[in-house]
């Protein structure tokens, strides 16, 4: 799954950083997500794993790294 | 039992000022578009610009229920003067909130705090840059650290009162290699940047912050930088803040509006005791439009003050949604209601020197669709919109 969000957020989320190059656990926000980038990667994830994220999800910290993202989308198509 | 909010004796304060300096320089600070000098000098005669530090640090500790009500009181007289007193407590609420809260308490920003309290010192912001197409989540200039100190150089598109203030708090790249909403947040005092002008402030309403366009070159100390990422200040403090107090100016603009409307009924009715004439019937309808504007801005206020002390709630998008509904919708109430006041009063507000001259309220009230444009918030919350479900 990890390598899945890694090429929505290459695809989607118009980071002005290399991908590859950041570790699961880095600030995406310092790296240059922007609430644009945000809302396209969402719409992307949303469309990919088949979920629609509530709105309880819609947080800063649901999307403040790779790893935070893979437990949201974890969550969601475990249930 | 708990003490009153707002307090009644601030907003006596408020009320001094707003009923003698404001009302009294309000037109000559409209037409020579200057900045409101009396005003503010009696705004730090009653102590009013430093209220909202922490009474710990020499303040009052004032909610901003009580700093939004005083800007309504501020904008019922002078519009310029009110929205010169909520640009200044925007910037003071970012350094309460995230310069000197939690282990922050005897740093540099608590030692300014103590010092906006006791010697009322005014706080502009230079956020917005040359380039960058208007958003200020994103930054051309960075700030170059050496061991203590950074510099910086940012052509700002606006300082508001630039030539006036004491210090001033400027988004940058938080180092010359971060991407551009990668930003720091600073204060540099006067004393450590130089100002040179771009342009004039020569614009319809609002005439009298003097938001002119500045190439700000400092130095200072890296501990005058904020410690939290601007990204967390800004979502936890300036946007909503913002919304919250430019609303109430704006409502103070209609407030006034409807209370010069009232004022000419009540004049006509006196004329045929025991006819009511027809104007009342347009100023009870402005009456019920004011109060629907006054209830959608108070429960925003109340919104942001209920989840104040919770990040995460305040990076909820439907909060943010909800905050750019609040500038979107006060901005496009305010205007109308002002034209309905004008068209109740007739010649009497349209002219410029009579006691129902209502031209400086519309001139200022036009402001709010610009100020932000209303079509970028529209655009911001038609986004956020697509992944939002509740509100």
């Amino acid at each position: 799954m990890t390598d899945e969000i890694r090429d929505i957020l290459r695809s989607h989320a118009n980071l002005p950083t290399d991908v590859g190059a950041l570790p699961d656990d880095a600030d995406l926000y310092a790296a240059g997500l922007t609430s644009h980038g945000t809302v396209s990667l969402m719409v992307a994830l949303e469309e990919h794993f088949g979920v629609e994220f509530p709105e309880r999800m819609l947080r800063r910290r649901s999307f403040e790294s790779i790893a935070s993202i893979r437990a949201a989308v974890s969550e969601l198509t475990a249930s | 039992m708990t003490a009153p909010s707002p307090r009644p004796a601030l907003l006596e304060r408020a009320r001094r000022v707003a009923d003698g300096p404001a009302r009294a320089h309000a037109a000559t600070v409209d037409r020579d578009a200057r900045f409101p000098a009396e005003t503010v000098e009696a705004l730090k005669r009653e102590r009013l610009l430093g209220v909202a530090v922490p009474s710990a640090l020499g303040g009052e500790d004032a909610t901003l229920e009580e700093l939004s009500a005083i800007c309504q009181i501020l904008g019922e007289a002078c519009a310029s003067s009110a929205m010169v007193y909520a640009m200044h407590q925007i910037q003071l609420l970012c350094l309460v909130r995230h310069g000197a809260a939690g282990a922050h308490t005897d740093g540099y920003f608590a030692r300014t705090l103590r010092a906006c309290s006791e010697r009322q010192l005014l706080i502009a912001s230079a956020t917005s840059e040359v380039g960058v197409g208007g958003d200020t989540r994103s930054s051309r200039c960075a700030l170059e650290a050496d061991d203590k100190s950074f510099r910086l150089h940012k052509e700002a598109s606006v300082v508001s009162y630039g030539q006036h203030c004491d210090a001033i708090l400027v988004t940058a790249r938080r180092s010359p290699d971060a991407v551009a909403s990668d930003q720091s947040i600073a204060l540099v005092e006067r004393g450590q940047y130089a100002l040179e002008q771009m342009g004039g402030w020569d614009t319809l309403g609002m005439r009298g912050t003097e938001s002119c366009g500045f190439r700000l070159s400092a130095r200072a100390p890296l501990e005058q930088v904020l410690p939290e990422p601007f990204e967390r200040v800004s979502a936890d403090t300036m946007h909503p803040v913002s919304h919250v107090l430019w609303a109430h100016v704006w409502l103070g603009i209609a407030s006034a509006s409807v209370a010069t409307a009232r004022k000419f009924v009540r004049a006509e009715a006196r004329k045929k005791p025991g006819v009511t004439p027809p104007s009342a019937l347009r100023a009870a309808e402005l009456v019920s439009q004011l109060h629907v504007l006054r209830g959608s801005v108070r429960d925003a206020m109340l919104a942001y003050e209920a989840r104040k002390d919770d990040p995460d709630a305040l990076s909820a998008m439907s909060f943010q949604i909800r905050m750019n509904d609040l500038k979107i919708a006060t901005a496009e109430q305010v205007v109308p209601i002002v034209l309905a006041a004008m068209a109740l009063c007739g010649i009497a507000a349209y002219r410029n020197d009579s006691d129902y001259s209502l031209g400086r309220h519309l001139r200022d009230a036009l402001g709010a669709g610009v100020m932000i444009g209303n079509d970028r918030l529209y655009a911001t919350n038609a986004m956020l919109l697509l992944v939002s479900k509740d509100l």
